[in-house]
């Protein structure tokens, strides 16, 4: 198990209903592809931001990252929609 | 020829608003060797009257640092003098500024392609999102991401 600080922001926050949290993250989700899949399984609020694959990106201790990015080191990990600033 | 002397690029995320004058006089200034300074200013718009203001939100620690990696790529791309980025949040209404990009450099070529590389990664890259506000107060909805953003980042990278 190990320490997560999760961040969401825009509709992905609106739909889980929270800005942050902190959780306890089995050691076998190994990626951010992981941590949505379980992520998912933790409720319908979840289920509901990630229901369309692909749409929510992820950034890893405040950098851009893919699905398949490890997790392992991070102690933040934020999810979002596309971007729209500029 | 000497080698352009490069200043740090000047970063802000701010509620406020900027005075574009000011930003592009503190880039200038004490440099006589600068030929261009091309500057871009992004604004609020009311959508035919049906907006009353823009909510941007943003991901605080993570837009200032998206923004510096995308303006060090710009540094790396071309050679300029300096560069500055101003991005607001909060409540933005019609007419009011949202972006600033300002990039200098000894020729125009450099100060153009780079003001405009820095707008479509800045528009691909960096996180904020806009929620729009209806005259009569009620929220609308998120603002879609638009495809054609990612395109025009794209043609960046080809080749």
């Amino acid at each position: 198990m190990s320490r997560l600080k999760l961040m969401y922001f825009s509709w992905v926050r609106e739909r889980i209903g929270r800005a942050e949290e902190e959780i306890e993250v089995p050691a076998e989700v190994a990626t951010v592809a992981d941590l949505v899949r379980w992520l998912k399984g933790r409720g319908e609020e979840y289920a509901h931001a990630f229901e369309s694959e692909g749409i929510v990106r992820a950034a890893v201790d405040r950098v851009h990252a893919r699905p398949d990015a490890p997790i392992a080191q991070a102690r933040e990990v934020a999810f979002f929609p596309p971007m729209t600033g500029g | 020829m000497k080698p352009l002397t490069e200043t740090k690029p000047r970063i802000a995320i701010q509620r406020e608003d900027f005075s574009i004058a000011a930003e592009v006089e503190a880039l200038l200034r004490g440099r006589h060797d600068l030929g261009a300074v091309v500057t871009f200013t992004g604004l609020c718009r009311d959508e035919g009257g049906r907006l009353e203001a823009l909510e941007l939100e943003h991901y605080p620690g993570m837009a200032e640092a998206e923004i510096a990696r995308v303006a060090a790529e710009a540094s790396a791309r071309w050679s300029l003098a300096g560069v500055t980025v101003i991005h607001r949040y909060g409540e933005i209404r019609p007419g009011e500024n949202i972006v600033l990009v300002v990039t200098a450099a000894e020729h125009r070529r450099a100060a153009f392609e780079a003001a405009e590389f820095l707008m479509d990664f800045l528009k691909t890259r960096a996180p904020f999102w806009k929620r729009e506000r209806l005259s009569g107060g009620a929220f609308g909805e998120w603002v879609a991401a638009k495809e054609e953003d990612d395109t025009a980042a794209a043609r960046w990278c080809k080749g």
